[in-house]
Order: structure tokens, then C-alpha cells, then sequence
């Protein structure tokens, strides 16, 4: 073949690829990397975000890392290469996921920082406030038992959450602690946030405490069930229990009377949050011009970032029919075996 | 009943004297006896360092509970290893039968009705050998190592036990079933423990003087009378006292007896039937000389295709009986139930050297547990305990290796 008749064929080739790109670059595109996409919530939290990206134009693409903070980095690196706009990061391990940000900053393609603190310069930072909830669990169990022995499960050691968590419960309590009205008894991380970790844990503590425990703080639903299934071993159910999540079980337990508060965190609010962030970061808008954005420094290495923190709700037996009228659980399942004073939702 | 006195002059003028050579005579494994001195040696550092709350009768209560999973677990990861192989999904496995009973009791199954809970334990345990036979099927059909064929079980069966209800945690379950967990009624009270207690005196006595007649009989050398009496004591003694402990932990707010949890009663049944296959039938003495040569034991005719299997099967079976208690205790299924069990059972199993003693596996697991027991006790921080047990783990290994190079 003659290098004459090859040029023109290159260069269709070429302004082919260009054209490609741009019609590519047309569509506004958003990519999602998922840490563990082995959870119940984070498949709330997609359809959320895929909606809110369909109703702002935006194509969805996503990664999962699958627990894995080196699997997460190339996966950034693929969405780059996919031609992202923007990228949601839910991280698996927030400072391994750093260099990934930083390519992507080079790329000129914003991040936000989905749900766990990625604290790095110009990320985004869309979560619930973690400190609020802890904040609200605490509220909850003290509003109910103003004094005596209280005990603080705690969420996984390794997850930075737990002790936001903990910072939040310890900043209510902190002065009837130092008043002498509240004595802490006991307090343990509860491995892998694992329900059976905690009802060990919890049986230890009563024994400890030959069972003169008057209120449980934990962290989530599912170390509260660890925890309500100790206390009925002891016959000491109904002792006041804190939880987060909303988790089916975990409201059914708030009918009976057995937990105290599920702080729920609709995934589906802060997926529809999130999608809607992405497209007006991907249309290039600046993260402080973002409606509602705040300057946010709280992590812990005070980096200042634009930042929206959601509120979470606070369920008790008094208003389960929030959870109820969102569509989030069935009436029948938050009722059943719910017999003796039922609460208000299920009458 | 009298020994002849030939057979007791002549052990006597056999042995050599002191301690070592009583322990011979008594035909005591050297090996457990260093592994009840451990444990035992534990319990009272223990006890001292949580002030007197260790050895009460609660806290022994609650350590049989919790260590009655993980020892169940462990008396078939003992013919597992003996048969040189591994198995690293029990964890997962009992996840994902704890799953599929919870959802089937919960969700499928009418609420309520008599024979919900008993069909979804029994589907479980089919679930179990099934799971079982699976993992057997391409380790001795397919000749696959086990360690792979159970790395992708650890891995496939939890997702699984997520996939049954999206993650979603499945409670709670039928009243019924949670006296299986050993909860606030989940025990047999007094009266049934001390039955339970004399037919096991009874039985070991006739045993006793069974193995002796037969040994007699046989013209093998049996131990001095003295000796068979104190050891047959010793043993009701521990009989009498574990159903004593049990028997001093009261209900709350009431004096009623709780007596034997349903769990360790599950564990002595697991512990009989065990003990019964691994000494009794031609499998287990075929799993026996499989572990000791595989290839002469091939060559005598052993189907140990076949042998593998059903060890795999009998893993399988008991990875559900595990799920049952562990779901009836918690009083729900978690996706997350049985997360790096198989780390405890492995280690439990090879603190009494993985060389295929039942009770030893069980002494193991009862060991590890009593160590995380007595550190949440004192308030060891979990990172802490993981280093303790860890090291634990490590250093009786090491001394084991130490004895088997000294004989």
C-alpha cells in the first residue's frame, strides 16, 4: 500500500476517534465506585443515585471494589479512563483512596466523597452527620433513663464512623457522667460490628456487673440485637438500647419495646443527594456554589472541604409510622408479635 | 470385681517409677493432661485477675454456651484434618444454613405453626450435607486441594448467606426454637441435669467394667484397681460438678435452677455420635489409616473417594447443628453469623495438634473461648485479645512440637 492512499484512511481513522470522544464527552457521564457492594444498604443508596442521575441526564457507571483499597485505585483509574465527568467515591480505606482522588483532580473531574470522609482538598463531602447520630442515640437512651449504669457498645474498631459515633454518644452523656448520675460500666468495640461479637461482649458486661446495667448505648441495629439478646437471657429486656440503621428486625424490636431508638438514615436521601451533586459537579458548577453546601473542617486532619451533612431521624415507638409512611418497612413486619401496649403505628 | 494378681504384679514391675510412669499406667494421654493443666492453669490466672468473677457458676454457664459452636465445629474439623486435609468455609457454611433456616422460619414458613421450626432445622442440616458433599465431591472426586475447594466455599457460601435476604438481618424467630440457643428458658432445670448426670455416671460405669472384663478376658494388662477406682471417681466428680455449677445459676429474679444449657447438651450429643464414628465403625478407623497413609490405605482396599466425602458431608451436617444454635441464640440471622469461625475452629482443633482427638479439639476450643471470655471480663480491648489469643495459639503449638521432638 502507498503512504498516499494510507494517509487519508489515517486520518477518517483519527477524526472518527476525535468525533467519538466528543459525542462521549457530550453526554454528561458519572461514575460510582462502590467499596463493598456486599451490603444490604448500598443497593437502596444506587437506585437512589440512578434515578436522581437519569433525571439530571447523566449516564451511570460503576465499579466495585469489593473490599479491597488497591482494587478501589484501579477502579477509579477505569472510570477516569470510562469518561467520567465526575466520580462518587464511596471509600473503602479513606487514605488509600487518595492518589486515586488526585489523578482524578488532575483530570480536572470532581470527586465527592460518598458517605465515609475522603479528606482531601476539593473532594466534596456528602454524608449524614455520624457525630449527630451518636448524638441522637445517647439523646434517646437518656431522655428515658437519666441515671444509673450505662454501657457503650461500640462499632467496629477499624471503622472511623465508630468513633465519630462514640464522640457524638460520649458529648450528651459527658455531663451527667461528670455529675455522678451516669457511671459507665462497661465499653467495648464491637469486632466487625458483628451482632454475635456484641452479645457476647454484652454478656460479659452483665456478668461483670452481676446484671446491674440500667441502659445500652450501641452504635447500630445490629450490635443492639447482640445486645437485646443478652438482656433477655437475663431477663432484662426492655432495658433502654440505642441502634442506627432502621434495619427491619431492629424496628420491630422499638414495637415491642425492647430497643429504645433506630436512628435511620434514609440511603435513598442521600443517594438522590449524591446523584444530584454529580451532575451539577460534572456541568462543571464549583462545589461551594452547590445549594446547601457548607465549609466543613471536622476530620482529622482538619482539611476545610465544601460539605453537606444530612440529618438523620430518630425513631422511637412515637413516630415508627415515619418509617412506616416512607414505604421504607411494611406496617405488618414493624408489628408483628407486637401485642401488649403497641405502640401508636400499629393500632 | 478383682483384677487377677499376675496381670497387676507384672504392669507394676513393668514401669518405672514416679509420676510419669502412674500417668502411663493409667493410659492417660500426656497430651491432655498438658492441655487440662492449661486450661485449668487459665481459668485460675483468670479468676484471680477478674477478682472471683470468672469461676462463677454464670460465667461458666455462659462460657459452655459460647464455646458449645465452635466446639461442635471443631469435632469434625478434627476427622477433616486427620484425613491430612483442611476446611476453611465452616464459617461461611454456617452462615448461609443460619440464613436459610432464619428466612424459611421468618419469612416462608407460616408463623407460628408447630412444625415450622423443627422442618426448617432439619432442612438446614440437608442444607449442610449437601453444601458438604458439594465441597467433597471436586476434593476427592476432582482432586482438588481441599484448601482451595473450601477457600472459594468461604467465599461463595458468605455471599450466599447474603444473597438469602439481601443482607437483610431475619428476626425474630419462633419461641420454640430459641430454647435451642440456651437463652432465659433454654436449659433443662435441675431435676433433668441430675438425671442426665447419674445415666452418665451409670454409663461410664458400666463401660468401665466392660473394657476392663474384655481386657481380662483378652489377656491384655489392665490398670491396678485402685487406680480404675480413682479415675472413675475423678471423672464422676467432674460429672457431678459441672451439673452442680449448672444447677447454682439461677433464672433472674428467682431461685428456679437453669440446670444444663440445651446448646452443651447438643455438644455431648455431637461429642457422642462423634466419638461413636470415629471408634466404633469401619469409617472411622478407614479415616484413621487414610490419615496415617493415604496410599497404603488406597492399596487395602479403602474407598477413600468415598471416605473423603462423607467426612466433607459429616463438616457439613455439623456446620448446620452450629448454624441452629448460633441463630436460636442470637434470636435472628445475620449475613454476617459465622464471620472467621472457621479461624477459631482451626485453631481450637490444632492447640490439641490437630491429630485427630475429639476431646482434645473440644478442650481446644473450650480454651480459646475461655481466654476471649475471661478478657471481656476484664475489660481487654478486642485488638488486645486478638494479639493474646494469637500468641496463645502460637505458643502452645510450639510446645507440642517441643514434646513430640523430646519423646
Amino acid at each position: 500500500m502507498k503512504l498516499s492512499k494510507l494517509i487519508p484512511v489515517l486520518a477518517l481513522g483519527v477524526t472518527m476517534t476525535v468525533a467519538a470522544q466528543i459525542a462521549a464527552a457530550a453526554d454528561l457521564v458519572v461514575g460510582v465506585s462502590w467499596s463493598n457492594f456486599q451490603e444490604e444498604r448500598w443497593k437502596t443508596d444506587e437506585a437512589a443515585m440512578k434515578s436522581a442521575l437519569d433525571a439530571g441526564g447523566a449516564k451511570y457507571i460503576s465499579s466495585d471494589a469489593g473490599g479491597s483499597a488497591e482494587k478501589q485505585l484501579a477502579d477509579v483509574e477505569s472510570l477516569i479512563a470510562r469518561g467520567a465527568n465526575a466520580i462518587i467515591i464511596l471509600a473503602w480505606d479513606a487514605d488509600a483512596v487518595l492518589p486515586a482522588v488526585a489523578k482524578a483532580q488532575a483530570e480536572g473531574i470532581p470527586v465527592l466523597g460518598y458517605d465515609r470522609l475522603i479528606e482531601a482538598p476539593g473532594v466534596f463531602y456528602l454524608t449524614f452527620d455520624n457525630v449527630e447520630v451518636g448524638r441522637m442515640q445517647a439523646r434517646a437512651v437518656y431522655k428515658v433513663q437519666p441515671k444509673g449504669n450505662y454501657v457503650y457498645i461500640k462499632g467496629a474498631p477499624t471503622d472511623p464512623n465508630a468513633d465519630f459515633l462514640h464522640g457524638g454518644q460520649v458529648e450528651i452523656l459527658k455531663a451527667a457522667i461528670d455529675k455522678g448520675d451516669i457511671k459507665i460500666v462497661g465499653e467495648q468495640y464491637t469486632d466487625g460490628w458483628k451482632p454475635e461479637n456484641a452479645q457476647r461482649n454484652m454478656e460479659q458486661i452483665l456478668t461483670a456487673n452481676n446484671n446491674k446495667v440500667d441502659a445500652v448505648v450501641a452504635s447500630n441495629d445490629g450490635t443492639a440485637g447482640g445486645v437485646v439478646a443478652a438482656l433477655t437471657a437475663q431477663g432484662m429486656e426492655g432495658t433502654p438500647v440505642s441502634g442506627q440503621d432502621g434495619d427491619h428486625a431492629a424496628l420491630n424490636r422499638v414495637a415491642r419495646g425492647w430497643q429504645t431508638v433506630s436512628v435511620w438514615k434514609d440511603a435513598r436521601a442521600l443517594g438522590k443527594a449524591a446523584g444530584d451533586i454529580a451532575v451539577q459537579l460534572a456541568k462543571g458548577m464549583k462545589g461551594s456554589e452547590v445549594k446547601g453546601a457548607i465549609k466543613w473542617s471536622g476530620g482529622a486532619k482538619g482539611v476545610k472541604m465544601d460539605a453537606i451533612l444530612l440529618a438523620p431521624v430518630p425513631i422511637t415507638r412515637d413516630n415508627l409510622n415515619v418509617v412506616i409512611d416512607a414505604g421504607w418497612v411494611s406496617k405488618a413486619v414493624v408489628c408483628q408479635g407486637v401485642t401488649k401496649n403497641p405502640p401508636a403505628a400499629c393500632k | 470385681m478383682k483384677a487377677p494378681p499376675s496381670k497387676t504384679t507384672r504392669a507394676k514391675t513393668d514401669a518405672p517409677s514416679g509420676i510419669m510412669a502412674l500417668i502411663r499406667t493409667a493410659e492417660i494421654d500426656t497430651r491432655m493432661l498438658t492441655m487440662v493443666t492449661v486450661l485449668i492453669g487459665i481459668w485460675i490466672a483468670m479468676d484471680l485477675l477478674t477478682q472471683g468473677l470468672f469461676m462463677t457458676s454464670r460465667n461458666l454457664y455462659n462460657l459452655a454456651v459460647q464455646s458449645s459452636v465452635v466446639a461442635i465445629m471443631a469435632t469434625g474439623m478434627v476427622l477433616v484434618i486427620v484425613a491430612r486435609h483442611i476446611d476453611l468455609s465452616v464459617g461461611s457454611v454456617m452462615g448461609f444454613t443460619g440464613m436459610v433456616i432464619a428466612w424459611l422460619q421468618v419469612d416462608v414458613f407460616p408463623l407460628g405453626a408447630a412444625w415450622n421450626w423443627p422442618s426448617t432445622v432439619l432442612l438446614g442440616l440437608m442444607l449442610g450435607a449437601m453444601i458438604g458433599a458439594w465441597q467433597g465431591y471436586w476434593i476427592s472426586y476432582r482432586a482438588i486441594p481441599a484448601f482451595v475447594v473450601t477457600l472459594g466455599g468461604l467465599l461463595m457460601f458468605r455471599g450466599f448467606a447474603f444473597l438469602v435476604t439481601d443482607g437483610r438481618t431475619v428476626a425474630p424467630m419462633d419461641a420454640t426454637y430459641q430454647l435451642l440457643g440456651g437463652g432465659i428458658d433454654g436449659s433443662i432445670g435441675a431435676t433433668w441435669s441430675w438425671i442426665c448426670g447419674l445415666v452418665a455416671i451409670a454409663i461410664l460405669g458400666l463401660l468401665t467394667i466392660r473394657q476392663r472384663n474384655s481386657r481380662t478376658a483378652h489377656g491384655f494388662s489392665v490398670k491396678p484397681m485402685w487406680m480404675e477406682i480413682a479415675l472413675f471417681a475423678m471423672w464422676v466428680a467432674v460429672i457431678i460438678g459441672f451439673v452442680m455449677v449448672m444447677n447454682s445459676y439461677t433464672k433472674p429474679r428467682s431461685d428456679i435452677a437453669r440446670g444444663i444449657p440445651v446448646p452443651v447438651l447438643a455438644l455431648i450429643g455431637v461429642v457422642l455420635v462423634m466419638n461413636m464414628i470415629a471408634r466404633r465403625t469401619s469409617f472411622g478407623r478407614h479415616v484413621f489409616a487414610m490419615g496415617g497413609n493415604p496410599q497404603a490405605a488406597e492399596l487395602t482396599g479403602i474407598d477413600v473417594k468415598k471416605m473423603t466425602l462423607i467426612i466433607f458431608v459429616v463438616m457439613g451436617i455439623l456446620c448446620g447443628i452450629a448454624a441452629v444454635i448460633t441463630t436460636a441464640r442470637l434470636n435472628a440471622g445475620a449475613n454476617s453469623m459465622g464471620q472467621l469461625a472457621e479461624l477459631s475452629v482451626i485453631g481450637g482443633t490444632s492447640l490439641a495438634g490437630g491429630v485427630g482427638s475429639i476431646a482434645g479439639a473440644i478442650l481446644g476450643a473450650v480454651i480459646m473461648q475461655s481466654l476471649e471470655n475471661g478478657m471481656v471480663l476484664m475489660g481487654v480491648s478486642s485488638a488486645m485479645r486478638q494479639v493474646v489469643i494469637g500468641l496463645v495459639l502460637l505458643i502452645a503449638v510450639w510446645f507440642d512440637t517441643l514434646y513430640k521432638q523430646s519423646r
